[in-house]
């Protein structure tokens, strides 16, 4: 307990160990509370959704935050409804069938440019009888524009500058532009648009419901990719899956080689022979290649490259480095006092030779963590990563198959990347002062 | 100047000199022969393990039997040539080329039978023929697809890992001498800045130099179409090499200067380099002589264990910038399930490491007076 104060205390003397630290527990904090708001089968639901679980979301916006450094202040995507209490919604009945349904809904419009898309979702419920919607837009410039009247099915999709009919009212293919411009000064009409549906239902029982959903150029906090997919989920979700394959790789292989090394080196004869040999074989092994391999052959599931990083890691180069230290604290004299008091084999193995060496083994585990985390993302760059998951470097990929760097759209291919080095670099950082720390020989240096 | 005093004490040796010298080429070679005959069979089971890997348990066989079938039946029922002959006849004409396609690829033989013959080929450095890659020129000869994409590789793996090599140790060496000073600080705090992978910066700097400031190219070897005139051809590769082997010495800089730096301070602080330098031997004596001697053989490992991943290429890097050498070709061989030239990339991997081992063990014996080859590691 002392020797863990101490080494805390220690740790602290370092600034780059403590922002390492800060910057792993928070990685942690995201992690968990990832886990905790959305359950795995939901991120992968989520992630392989299309159209029809993001439709809300524009293709290709940027994040929110883009205006913060831009001179032109894009729009803001965003979405209500009438069933989540968003949208104001009255029903006035006229006469025994008949009754009004009025929905309207006022916006602040702050920006330079018009929107993409204004697109309706009406849910309607009648028996025989279509209601009827009259949608209208009041502008800050104080034009009144009507856009459409229409019968509403069960389900109907209204999308503003695809309707035909209001093409030629106002007389262009850009709907958006001659909605949102005032047309005597060709700019875009800064204030509060008001959109009002007025809505006529011919049946007692009859209902109508509406999404009202503008696509902007931006995007919530992480903006969207091609397939309309809030990026936020991956960026998210992808921390838990890094923070895993990492230290599990980390961990595994570590104490595997650990143990099979001190197992050998106790043991010695034919059996450390054999890891030895084993060892250089592995050594042959084109490692990556093998990676390639299984994932193009055979199955690109994480947990699988997951259980071969570690199957192939186990007999690595560190197996040397370790035996030579085992070789020197098998002649110490507490190991010839237990096997003099007759310990077994097992008992010298693990609970004398191995935690000996585990305060050696922690940095180089710390700072393992990173490069586990990068293969990762590594094969996700080359297009094996797991199909399923939501993690970085499927992002990273997914931005550069569709040419991202070249079309200019640079937050999809920095959000993960930056993500993936604040995690690089906090293992790093932490690892390189546990090692200062516990490797008496650097200690002065 | 006698150093060997201080590191190594000689000992009167009480054998006459005529038998240890006649003892010591008996047992270099002795020791040559079992090393070599171990590398061997060491290289024979890791290369035969990446056949099995290569061919998945026949998945990879069933694979391409169906690409024949499908392939052959399509060729031969869209051939207008034979569209006079009976449906009948065309099946045996189908069946007919689809076994004279097996039996081109080895499909007819049994996989047990086919790996071994796999193995002994690849020993020889026989490395046969590619199953559907070709070379830029047309050829299907392993040989030829590897070397054509060998110069690529060297080219950026060599320019970048002989700078990082050299750099590091140029800058290391000064360094550990000047340690705690703000220049030394720096370092350390740079350091985990490694701890990121090479194409990683890589994407960086594309999206600076290439998509922001447009200085530098996307990707690729040289411009398309090509520079006509040689000179103007090789300015062209430069300006494509800059970014690749910027990334991977920037991923690796750090890290490089401070290890060797801990490593160099480790040695300056052993009691014979106090000695020289109280004798007052000029600085750079007492680096060359005191410092760079003693740690000659972990310098030359870790040039040789640099010389060979040159082979290796950077899979990543190269599929980043696109940049047509060994690694990409790799990587794409193992796509079109190419068994042949994954092998053929393996085995010779295999033999550069297991010579680069033994050559070592040489190299160490006569940089290091301490070592003597075949008797055994030292305490």
């Amino acid at each position: 307990m002392t020797a863990l104060k101490n080494t805390f205390r220690e740790l602290m003397q370092y600034p780059s160990a403590m922002i390492g630290a800060v910057t792993i527990l928070f990685l942690l904090g995201v992690a968990a509370y990832a886990l905790a708001t959305i359950p795995y089968d939901e991120a992968v639901r989520l992630w392989r959704g299309g159209e029809d679980v993001w439709y809300q979301n524009p293709k290709y916006a940027a994040p929110s935050w883009y205006n913060l450094f831009s001179k032109t202040k894009k729009p803001i995507s965003f979405k209500v409804s009438t069933t989540e209490g968003d949208m104001t919604k009255t029903v006035t009945p006229a006469s025994a069938d008949i009754s009004a349904v009025n929905i309207d809904y006022s916006f602040e419009y702050e920006y330079d440019t018009p929107p993409q898309e204004m697109t309706l979702y009406f849910t309607t419920t009648f028996e025989k009888k279509l209601p009827f919607a009259a949608i209208t837009l009041l502008t800050p410039d104080g034009r009144k524009v009507k856009i459409a009247n229409i019968a509403v099915d069960r389900k109907t999709t209204y999308r503003t500058s695809q309707d035909l009919k209001l093409q030629k009212t106002l007389k262009t293919e850009k709907v958006m532009n001659a909605l949102f411009q005032n047309p005597d000064t060709g700019k875009v009409a800064k204030g509060t648009y008001q959109l009002v549906i007025e809505g006529t239902t011919f049946e007692s029982k009859s209902d109508m419901d509406v999404e009202f959903v503008m696509h902007g150029d931006l995007y919530g906090l992480a903006g969207t990719d091609k397939y309309r997919r809030d990026l936020f989920l991956p960026l998210l979700y992808g921390t838990p899956i890094a923070l895993a394959f990492g230290l599990v790789a980390a961990l595994g292989t570590a104490f595997l080689t650990m143990i099979i090394a001190a197992i050998g080196t106790w043991y010695g004869g034919w059996i450390d022979e054999l890891i030895q040999r084993i060892t250089e074989v592995n050594l042959v092994l084109p490692f990556l290649a093998i990676l390639i391999m299984v994932g193009t052959f055979y199955s690109r599931s994480i947990w699988l490259m997951l259980g071969l990083t570690i199957a192939l890691g186990i007999f690595g180069g560190s197996i040397k480095s370790y035996r030579a230290i085992f070789l020197q604290s098998k002649e110490a004299s507490y190991i010839e006092a237990a096997r003099a008091y007759g310990a077994s084999s097992g008992r010298i193995i693990f609970t004398y030779l191995i935690p000996r060496m585990i305060p050696l083994l922690i940095p180089t585990l710390v700072s393992s963590v990173p490069g586990y985390v990068f293969l990762e993302a590594s094969l996700a760059v080359l297009g094996l990563g797991d199909p399923l998951l939501p993690t970085w470097g499927k992002v990273i990929n997914d931005a550069f198959t569709d040419g991202a760097l070249y079309q200019g759209r640079y937050y999809w291919v920095l959000e993960p990347a930056v993500l993936l080095m604040f995690t690089g670099l906090g293992f790093a950082m932490l690892g390189f002062a546990l090692d200062r720390i516990f490797n008496p020989r650097l200690r002065d240096i | 100047m006698s150093t060997e005093s201080l590191t190594a004490p000689t000992k009167d040796s009480p054998i006459p000199k005529k038998i240890s010298a006649n003892s010591a080429v008996i047992r270099v070679a002795k020791f040559t022969a079992i090393r070599i005959l171990t590398m061997m069979i060491t290289v024979a089971i890791g290369v035969y393990l990446t056949i099995l890997i290569a061919n998945m348990g026949g998945y990879v066989d069933t694979i391409m039997r169906n690409e024949i079938r499908e392939g052959t039946t399509m060729k031969i029922l869209a051939d207008p040539t034979l569209r006079n002959i009976t449906p009948e006849e065309k099946q045996k004409l189908i069946q007919k080329k689809i076994a004279s396609e097996e039996k081109r690829l080895g499909l007819d033989q049994p996989f047990a039978i086919r790996s071994v013959r796999y193995l002994g080929n690849s020993l020889i450095l026989n490395l046969g023929r590619s199953l559907h890659m070709t070379s830029d020129h047309g050829s299907k000869e392993v040989r030829l697809i590897l070397l054509e994409r060998l110069p690529a590789t060297l080219l950026l793996a060599g320019v970048s890992q002989l700078f990082l090599f050299f750099g590091s140790i140029f800058i290391a060496l000064p360094l550990s001498r000047k340690y705690g000073s703000w220049l030394d600080k720096l370092t350390i705090a740079l350091s985990p800045t490694s701890a990121v992978p090479g194409w990683f910066y890589g994407i960086f700097f594309i999206l600076i130099f290439a998509a922001i400031l447009k200085v530098l190219p996307f990707g690729g070897l040289v411009d398309s179409p090509p520079p006509t005139n040689s000179f103007d051809y090789g300015l062209n590769v430069l300006k494509h090499l800059i970014l690749p082997a910027l990334s991977l010495i920037v991923s690796a800089i750090f890290l490089s200067i401070y290890s060797w730096r801990t490593f160099f301070l480790i040695y300056s602080s052993e009691d014979y380099v106090e000695v020289a330098k109280a004798k007052g031997l000029p600085p750079r004596d007492v680096e060359n002589r005191y410092i760079l001697r003693p740690t000659l053989p972990t310098i030359i490992t870790n040039f040789a264990l640099l010389v060979i991943t040159l082979w290796t290429g950077f899979t990543i890097t190269e599929t980043v910038f696109v940049w047509p050498g060994l690694g990409i070709t790799l990587f794409r061989a193992i796509g079109a399930y190419d068994t042949p030239v994954i092998v053929g990339s393996t085995i010779i991997y295999a033999y550069l490491l297991a010579l680069t081992v033994l050559l070592l063990d040489f190299v160490y014996a006569l940089v290091d007076p301490r070592v003597k080859v075949g008797a055994g590691s030292p305490q």
